[in-house]
């Protein structure tokens, strides 16, 4: 297998009047989205868009998947972008990316020229009209390999400006074979899509739908300000698979719903990208027992997910669940500070190597450089392994356990330091319902941020019962909410400014 | 209501609560501001919010889910 239309080829000749991918105005079947990327890759051929980034620019819907599909067909590759991104964000991906082709629908042609692009833009329902070019659509394939890109996708690097991370044919065909074999994914999967179609983290779904003849439920992002209604749409549309990000799960377990309506055709619930807060874990296992559970880890730069590991036992309240194994034909391993193998429970940067890695960033050579590098291990010939900046370790089960960003450890009173570890001590007290713990490098003090039902002095005083003393915050604050990142990641780089605007203007 | 507006605004400094009525439909506030709001409901009004409540038309104004608050009062006592 080479092209990941391969996947669409057979099952659209054995599921053709299946449904794929649906949302709430459309639905569209296996054999329509294989006529519709025909169209729309012809269409391609025919304005010369060959071996190029083309943008998506459409919500989230079953047609952004179509063009998608059209984009590869073409030979091209798709770079998703959505009107839910931050506005600079947009703007700085165009800068970035230069595209000379924009795929729009009638509201996203308007609002392009707000972001600075000036190129061609081209509407989706005319796309999709254009008859098949057989000669041409069969001339992209047969030159095609599978380290040719399928997508860029672009992720908030630590200073602010996006890194556009480039995926192959064989990374994402590497990815899915595993996945679905853990997910045991198969055509009477009915997935819940939660996950913005921007990030990489919806490979899982469009892919393994593909693959097997699945069917995928988009769901409306405003079902998860409302959680029992959200129960209600999974059940009436009998989602059975899920993967969530974790603050999506919580929102159902954490706001009661469970009394009212509970998931009834759930069988896979796999999750990631943040610590599952124990407590809410355990509501879920009460409420939806049948289930499996698996958190998933993985960074965008290794296509997808890398880790995972099926909960399996009970967690104590400040226990993490761990991240587990490597996914087969991926290669984990730990470095230290001097490039070498950790060992004996001991803590390392997780360093990925396998068919999984990425290309490395769109124009950006010296970014790519500096963490798609050498196996310092292999000293022989050229390997290139990925350096997540993720610390973990290995528990006594020789399970993977995630510990950090790397750029979350410090060095306080001689002593090195976890932040995430103080998180999750202030996790553990019953009345927090979010913690983030940062540190003023400045003033040498760490910093504590929580959300909660408790006062700051109580808070204090339960941390001094869980941390030894050099890792006691010198500070804590209360907050309303917590800023998150458009992933539903805690956003640090915003709590960070925040405070030291707060700090400036005392 | 004074005490919901200033959560409310808290979230949301360039809102004006006190006229619009179609939070949820234009896309003003989002589920994190959902939780929020319910955390700090409890806090200011002692009232938990049962989940079958928390739908779009209790949400939509500050002058509904102020209604709703008062309504949850009664019924407690």
């Amino acid at each position: 297998m080479i092209n990941v239309l391969e996947y669409l080829d057979h099952t659209a000749a054995d599921y053709p009047q299946k449904t794929a991918f649906a949302d709430e105005n459309t639905a569209l079947t296996f054999g329509e989205l294989h006529d519709g990327a025909r169209a729309i890759g012809s269409f391609l051929c025919g304005h010369g868009i060959y071996k190029k980034p083309v943008v998506v620019f459409m919500p989230k819907s079953p047609q952004t998947i179509l063009a998608f599909l059209g984009v590869i067909s073409a030979g091209c590759f798709y770079v998703p972008i959505d009107e839910e991104m931050p506005a600079q964000r947009i703007t700085l991906i165009f800068e970035q990316l230069q595209p000379e082709a924009v795929i729009c629908d009638s509201a996203s042609k308007d609002s392009i020229k707000e972001y600075g692009f000036s190129g061609e833009k081209l509407l989706y329902d005319e796309m999709t009209g254009t008859p098949a070019d057989e000669d041409a659509l069969a001339y992209v394939r047969k030159n095609a390999i599978d380290t040719d890109p399928v997508y860029v996708v672009f992720t908030s690097g630590s200073t602010g400006i996006p890194k556009g991370v480039v995926a192959c044919h064989r990374s994402v065909i590497d990815y899915i074979e595993v996945l679905t074999e853990v997910l045991r994914i198969d055509g009477d999967t009915v997935f819940g899509l939660q996950v913005p179609l921007y990030v990489d983290a919806c490979l899982k779904e469009v892919y393994a739908t593909l693959k097997f003849g699945a069917t995928t439920w988009m769901i409306p992002k405003q079902l998860f300000m409302f959680p029992v209604r959200l129960v209600e749409f999974m059940n009436r549309h009998r989602i059975n698979t899920v993967c969530w990000v974790v603050s999506a799960l919580t929102i159902i377990s954490g706001l009661g719903a469970f009394k009212k309506a509970v998931p009834e055709h759930l069988r896979t619930i796999a999750f990631g990208s943040e610590v599952f807060p124990i407590r809410q874990f355990n509501l879920w296992k009460q409420y939806v027992p049948g289930a499996r559970y698996i958190n998933l880890y993985g960074p965008t730069e290794a296509t997808g997910m890398s880790c995972w590991f099926e909960v399996d036992r009970d967690f104590a309240l400040d226990e993490p669940i761990p991240i587990g194994q490597p996914f087969k034909n991926t290669d984990i391993f730990l470095l230290d500070e001097n490039d070498r193998p950790v060992t004996n429970g001991g803590q390392g940067e997780i360093c990925i190597r396998g068919t999984s890695l990425a290309m490395g960033y769109y124009s950006a050579f010296e970014k790519t450089g500096q963490v798609f590098v050498q196996n310092p291990l292999n000293k022989s010939y050229p390997e290139l392994i990925y350096r997540t900046g993720d610390i973990a370790r290995y528990n006594e089960r020789k399970e993977l356990v995630f510990i950090s960003r790397k750029d979350n450890q410090i060095k306080h009173m001689g002593q090195r330091i976890e932040l995430g570890e103080i998180e999750i001590a202030a996790n553990a007290v019953n009345a927090v319902s979010g913690a983030c713990c940062i540190f003023d490098n400045e003033k040498k003090k760490i910093v504590l941020f929580y959300t909660g039902d408790m006062d700051e002095a109580l808070v204090s005083q339960a941390l001094r019962d869980r941390l030894p003393r050099y890792m006691m915050p010198n500070l804590i604050f209360k907050r309303q909410s917590m800023p998150y990142t458009s992933n539903g990641k805690l956003d640090r780089i915003a709590l960070k400014q925040q405070y030291a605007a707060q700090s400036k203007s005392k | 209501m004074e005490a919901l507006v200033r959560i409310l605004t808290d979230l949301h400094p360039d809102v004006d609560f006190m006229t619009t009525d179609k939070l949820v439909d234009s896309k003003i506030l989002d589920s994190f501001d959902i939780v929020t709001i319910i955390a700090e409901v409890d806090n200011e009004y002692d009232v938990a919010i049962p989940a079958e409540e928390i739908i779009p038309e209790n949400f939509n104004s500050a002058k509904s889910l102020y209604a709703l608050i008062k309504r949850l009062m009664e019924e407690d006592d």
